[in-house]
């Protein structure tokens, strides 16, 4: 069994309104030395183990459904760890 | 001429789509649900707006692999005109059947109010009733609608002449461009945020949509014909 953690933010050439709202914010709390917020998604999946490459798989459906990779980048950390 | 109306878990504009083809137009309509397996027998598809999948993930992204996308993508490969509005849109960027993505307004607030439109290309089978230049009122009601291309898709959808409708004057979502509506390599497959059905009728204050669908028939009774 896997546990995999993705984790799905817009991409650098794309602005970030909800992220340039908090900075706004931040800095009005008096944290002025915030320079940058980038929001994004955090997902948690539980994978069973299978014979194809869990990279393979996890690439693959970051790419067809997590993430728009035309707006958004994603990195992904794989745990495996003994079923209960 | 006969449409099918989209109908996924979520739609919300799917009764004002089949309203504007039946009564105000005057053409066929059916609501198909997002289980179907076949589009046989239609010869326009039209995804309406709403909230599909309750925009879980992001706009579009599940409705994408609803059971009935594989024949709405073999109906927009057949040529066939299809239409997506606001939700549809999206859904349409999603499928990949149009290029970009949308992001959430930049003033990150949904907004629900009547647009002006410039017809910037009048030159399709969704605006040939349209003149080309021509401001047209129609609503937007959206939350995401900041369309967003790279530098290279843009350039190639101003050379190609793919950007069907910008806002004029106020751009109610930061989209690139003042991007509200663009049409696929083919001209058979329009996406645009603003509601032409909701534009449908002078009661709702503005039939500037009406033209849209009327484009639609118009452009399929003159490829009919010629192939009779």
């Amino acid at each position: 069994m896997y546990k995999v953690k993705v984790y799905v933010t817009l991409r650098e050439s794309v602005l970030d309104p909800q992220g340039s709202a908090v900075v706004h914010s931040l800095h009005s709390m008096n944290y002025k030395e915030v320079q940058e917020v980038r929001i994004g998604k955090y997902m948690e999946l539980t994978i069973e183990k299978t014979s194809r490459d869990i990279d393979e798989t996890v690439k693959e459906l970051c790419e067809k459904l997590l993430a728009n990779t035309v707006i958004e980048d994603y990195r992904y950390e794989v745990e495996e760890v003994v079923a209960q | 001429m006969k449409f099918a109306v989209i109908v996924f878990p979520g739609s919300n504009c799917d009764a004002d789509m089949y309203h504007a083809i039946k009564d105000s137009l005057g053409e066929d309509v059916e609501y198909v649900p997002h289980t179907a397996s076949s589009l046989e027998g239609f010869d326009g598809v039209l995804l309406p707006g709403g909230f599909s999948y309750g925009d879980y993930l992001r706009s579009g992204a599940i409705a994408r692999f609803s059971n009935v996308m594989p024949e709405v993508i073999r109906a927009a490969e057949a040529g066939k005109p299809v239409l997506g509005v606001c939700n549809g849109f999206q859904i349409l960027l999603e499928a990949g059947l149009l290029p970009g993505a949308m992001r959430r307004n930049d003033s990150l607030k949904f907004i629900c109010k009547p647009t002006i439109l410039k017809v910037e290309n009048a030159n399709t089978q969704f605006t040939n009733a349209y003149t080309e230049g021509e401001t047209i009122q129609i609503p937007v009601a959206h939350g995401e609608g900041n369309y967003y291309c790279d530098e290279r898709t843009l350039s190639e959808l101003k050379d190609n002449n793919r950007i069907v409708f910008t806002y004029d004057g106020e751009n109610p979502n930061g989209s690139v461009s003042d991007i509200a509506g663009i049409i696929n390599e083919q001209g058979n497959v329009l996406g645009m945020m603003p509601h032409p059905e909701r534009a449908a009728d002078s009661l709702l204050g503005s039939k500037d949509g009406l033209k849209l669908f009327q484009s639609i028939v118009k452009s399929w009774r003159e490829s009919n014909a010629v192939n009779a």
